[in-house]
């Protein structure tokens, strides 16, 4: 373990040492604007410059690509990994109090896995038991730091929203579950109206309260109601919902509640049907977060096509391709490279569908999602193209740091099976 | 069985041999193996009597564990020395002088050849040169060692079943039903003397408990107790200690979540700062404002001047940590299986913790071919060193008994952190002065000095030592011997006070 221990102080020494790396001969996807061979230079976490030729200055840590490639961090867009506990505080219809925020485990395995795929950022979304599920947030994948520094600082944080089947479902109940409303669709459409008329009347009151304040009257403040809160955050335009949904009726359902009590869907998180309303959803301005090609695992994903993604995007709207699984985040690459196959999609495109697009569902494409001389230098060395079967990632950096390094994974491997070992020999001799 | 039953034996024949060939001069052997029965005569004096005058057997039936023989003696002993007027001796205002023993006051160095006075449950006097009063009564220390009484740093002794850990139920619709929560209620209110875990408690050496109900989220306000006592009354030093959280959720119904449990404590705290704001305004000016409805699980909030949180993974210690924070109330945490790779954390937020004495251990239907996480194992390898580091690093810490309560497991733990590093007189301070300061009752509790309650543990050996016995323990200068180990809990039944009987 002692040893162990210092390998990993030295890695973290070598990690806060480095303020300047340059990342030579490598083809550079920058998603943006193309792609050049040539080099990265990263200075103090961001991207200082991108160019066929730069000159390192003193003192920089240099990564040698070996003719390989650099893409930008990949975002999966929806996940749920990093959460103790459950992932649904399912006990009521509208969970909107709760939020992910307090309850990320940054110690979650799964989280250095994702970042071994070359994944940076992550959406990290309550589970779809609930019409109106638990607050979500943005996390940077900075493996081995607390739950506060892997919180995206800036970025806006999202509310789960759930249509169909799952929300529905426990309305029947399991066990000694007690029955919920709603058990049907029509139940979840009011279950979201009832919400939100909730909300208007929460957010008249505070209004009023503010504008009394702000003239000078003393009044006592109104009851604060977390559950309430973040619903008005959502009327205000301060927080962005993410709806898990598949069927095309009950995407143009929720679009028109959404409309009629003036918020906006910021992205349908599946929508396997929303190459059907791809135009409603345009006219929305909602993004669309699915899968590639998984379908028929319930009744309400048969329609689905391996095209929804290429028709949305050719209809104007914004689409990105996300995991909602531990073991499928790890090669969201190769999840991209299938738009190229079903709708014949750039390269370009398809990159963007784990990079940019996602980056600006979340908000956050000021700071991450492209390789930009300003941005986050949240960097993956391929050894291969990404969009290849063939490639594997080399080093991910985040923020300028190096958080995985295949080398020394592979290099460490053996001594943390030596020492899970001895554990277990020593937990097995008696005392 | 055996061996208890060859000592029992031999101790009796002691006992009669002592009786015919010295009295009337008791020897300070004989006193101290007659006051063994003191309490026992105490409470059937009177029976003893009519029992006497109708030469039948009083006490009730002994177990079956018990030799027949033995018990006989059990009986004549307290009945003999009542008819030879040895009474006087169980008297509680009776000074009790333990001379020339080894005194570890925990607060100061450690006397080899002190005395230590009580007199009306209290220390009376304690140092080298100490004269034993003339009405004391006198136990020969020779050989004997003189600790404060162990107090557990957080417990469920004493406590009802409903209580007691375990499913917090049926949940309620969301926060505003108040799921889980009894934070009026105090462990002091709730205090059953008859509970037998309090005996086995004295037997390993514990004499004051921070009791806290343990049943919900909100389980209740804990209370610093005395474990001996006849009415409830008598064994509460501090009713009102803090509120004991954890983050259970609800078998059906909100929360079911460990996110809806965090989100519910979060809006029980915004709504109880609200009512305290709200009864503010009503208590300056009723007149013209509806007044605030009573709501008995805020007043349980406001009353607790502190709360205690689970943490027990470094993850957890840092999130309970904010959490505490941001909810603006000091906190404990407890558990700390990880505290060994959290003491960084722990030293920052330089608050007090309390360490489960209950070490992790492989569940017993795991399977042996699953793959653990390295850092389970780990963990359970590393928790007993907690303590060591936590010492090191000088973080306040105090342990407590997560459930056990039989003498001997409680003994094996505390042998475990001191195995993994952990100085003895760390140990003991763990156990007695720093459990006191956490809980602000250090001034009368966890240190023999003078004028402190007369909580003490007398032993034959260093404590924690493995050949060590538990000679007595006093509470409140009432002496009680070390029961023998109980079979398995619950094995006899119902007992109640029946230790000292035998």
């Amino acid at each position: 373990m002692k040893r162990l221990l210092s390998i990993a102080a030295l890695c973290l020494a070598a990690r806060l040492g480095a303020q300047t790396i340059l990342i030579r001969n490598a083809t550079v996807l920058t998603v943006s604007k193309g792609s050049l061979k040539g080099s990265v230079l990263v200075r103090d976490g961001k991207i200082a410059e991108v160019g066929e030729q730069i000159q390192a200055p003193a003192g920089t840590d240099v990564i040698d690509a070996r003719g390989g490639f650099v893409m930008p961090g990949i975002i999966d867009c929806h996940t749920h990994i990093a959460v103790d506990g459950n992932v649904n505080e399912s006990s009521v219809s509208v969970s909107s109090m709760v939020n992910i925020k307090d309850v990320i485990d940054p110690e979650d395995i799964n989280i250095y896995r994702a970042v071994a795929g070359g994944v940076t950022t992550a959406n990290v979304l309550h589970g779809s038991s609930n019409a109106v599920g638990g607050q979500t947030v943005v996390v940077k994948l900075r493996w081995g730091r607390s739950a506060g520094e892997m919180i995206f600082a800036g970025a806006t944080p999202g509310l789960k929203f759930a249509l169909g089947e799952n929300p529905k479902r426990s309305g029947s109940p399991v066990g000694n579950a007690a029955a919920r409303y709603p058990a049907t669709r029509m139940g979840i459409e009011d279950t979201i109206r009832d919400a939100f008329i909730e909300a208007k009347a929460y957010k008249a009151e505070w209004d009023a309260y503010n504008a009394a304040v702000s003239n000078g009257e003393h009044r006592m403040p109104p009851r604060k109601d977390l559950k309430l809160e973040s619903l008005k955050e959502v009327l205000e335009g301060k927080r962005y919902v993410h709806a898990h949904s598949y069927r095309a009726d009950e995407i143009l359902m929720l679009l028109r509640v959404a409309d009629e009590y003036g918020f906006k869907i910021r992205t349908l998180q599946h929508a396997l049907e929303g190459y059907k309303v791809a135009k409603e959803i345009a006219a929305h301005g909602a993004g669309v977060s699915t899968f590639s090609d998984w379908w028929s695992y319930k009744v309400e994903a048969f329609d689905a096509i391996p095209f929804n993604a290429a028709i949305l995007q050719n209809k104007g709207v914004l689409v990105s391709l996300h995991s909602d699984d531990a073991e499928l985040m790890r090669h969201l690459n190769t999840e991209a490279a299938k738009v190229m196959k079903y709708g014949g999609l750039s390269e370009t495109d398809a990159l963007a569908m784990i990079t940019l697009n996602p980056a600006k569902q979340l908000g956050i494409d000021n700071r991450v999602g492209s390789i930009e001389p300003g941005k986050d230098a949240d960097l993956v060395i391929y050894d291969k193209h990404p969009l290849s079967n063939y490639a594997k990632v080399q080093k991910v950096l985040i923020d300028g740091t190096i958080y995985f390094d295949r080398d020394t994974e592979v290099n460490a491997q053996p001594l943390r099976a030596a020492e899970k070992q001895k554990l277990l020999d020593k937990e097995k001799t008696p005392k | 069985m055996q061996r208890r039953q060859e000592r029992w034996k031999e101790r009796f024949t002691r006992v009669h041999e002592t009786l015919t060939n010295c009295l009337p001069k008791a020897s300070a052997r004989m006193q101290l193996l007659y006051l063994r029965h003191t309490e026992t005569m105490e409470r059937n004096r009177r029976r003893a009597v009519l029992a006497l005058l109708r030469n039948a057997p009083v006490l009730k039936s002994p177990g079956p564990q018990y030799p027949r023989r033995p018990f006989a003696g059990c009986i004549a002993v307290p009945a003999l020395c009542w008819v030879l007027g040895f009474g006087a001796f169980a008297s509680a205002q009776q000074a009790i002088a333990i001379r020339d023993a080894t005194v570890v006051t925990v607060s100061g160095p450690t006397l080899r050849k002190g005395t230590v006075v009580l007199r009306s449950g209290l220390i009376e006097a304690v140092g080298p040169e100490v004269a034993s009063p003339a009405d004391a009564w006198i136990i020969e220390g020779e050989g004997l060692n003189v600790y404060p009484g162990l107090i557990d740093g957080a417990s469920n002794w004493g406590m009802p079943q409903n209580l007691s850990p375990g499913g917090m139920g049926r949940g309620g619709r969301g926060p505003e039903d108040r799921p889980g929560a009894t934070t009026w209620v105090k462990a002091a209110d709730e205090l059953q003397p008859s509970d037998p875990r309090l005996e086995r408690a004295r037997s390993a050496g514990f004499t004051t408990a921070a009791v806290f109900p343990m049943r919900g989220i909100f389980c209740g306000q804990g209370s610093i107790v005395n474990l001996a006592g006849e009415r409830a009354g008598d064994m509460v030093l501090a009713p009102r200690i803090g509120q004991f959280l954890t983050m259970s959720q609800a078998a059906s119904g909100f929360p079911a979540a460990l996110m809806g449990t965090i989100a519910y404590i979060r809006q029980v705290y915004l709504d109880a700062g609200r009512y305290a704001a709200l009864k503010e305004a009503y208590q300056r000016e009723p007149r013209g404002i509806r007044r605030p409805d009573y709501d008995r699980a805020l007043e349980g909030v406001l009353e607790s001047k502190r709360i205690l949180l689970p943490a027990n993974r470094r993850v957890e210690i840092d999130r309970m940590q904010n959490f505490a924070a941001e909810l603006g109330q000091p906190a404990i945490l407890y558990g700390m299986q990880e505290g060994y790779r959290s003491i960084d954390l722990l030293k920052k937020a330089g608050a007090p913790v309390l360490v489960n004495l209950r070490w992790p251990e492989r569940g017993p239907d795991t399977n042996p071919d699953q793959p653990e996480n390295a850092r389970v194992l780990e963990m359970r390898d590393r928790a007993p060193s907690t303590a060591a580091e936590l010492a090191k690093a000088k973080v306040k810490f105090a342990f407590y008994s997560g459930g056990l309560d039989q003498p001997r497991d409680l003994q094996k733990a505390i042998k475990k952190a001191i195995g993994a590093g952990l100085p003895r007189s760390e140990a003991v301070r763990a156990l007695t002065l720093a459990p006191a300061e956490i809980y602000g009752v250090a001034d009368r509790l966890g240190s023999i000095d003078k004028g402190k309650i007369a909580n003490l543990v007398v032993t034959r050996g260093e404590l924690f030592d493995d050949n060590t016995r538990i000679e007595m323990v006093f509470v409140d200068g009432k002496r009680f011997l070390t029961a023998p180990e109980t079979t398995a809990p619950g094995g006899r039944g119902p007992v109640t006070n029946r230790g000292n009987e035998r």
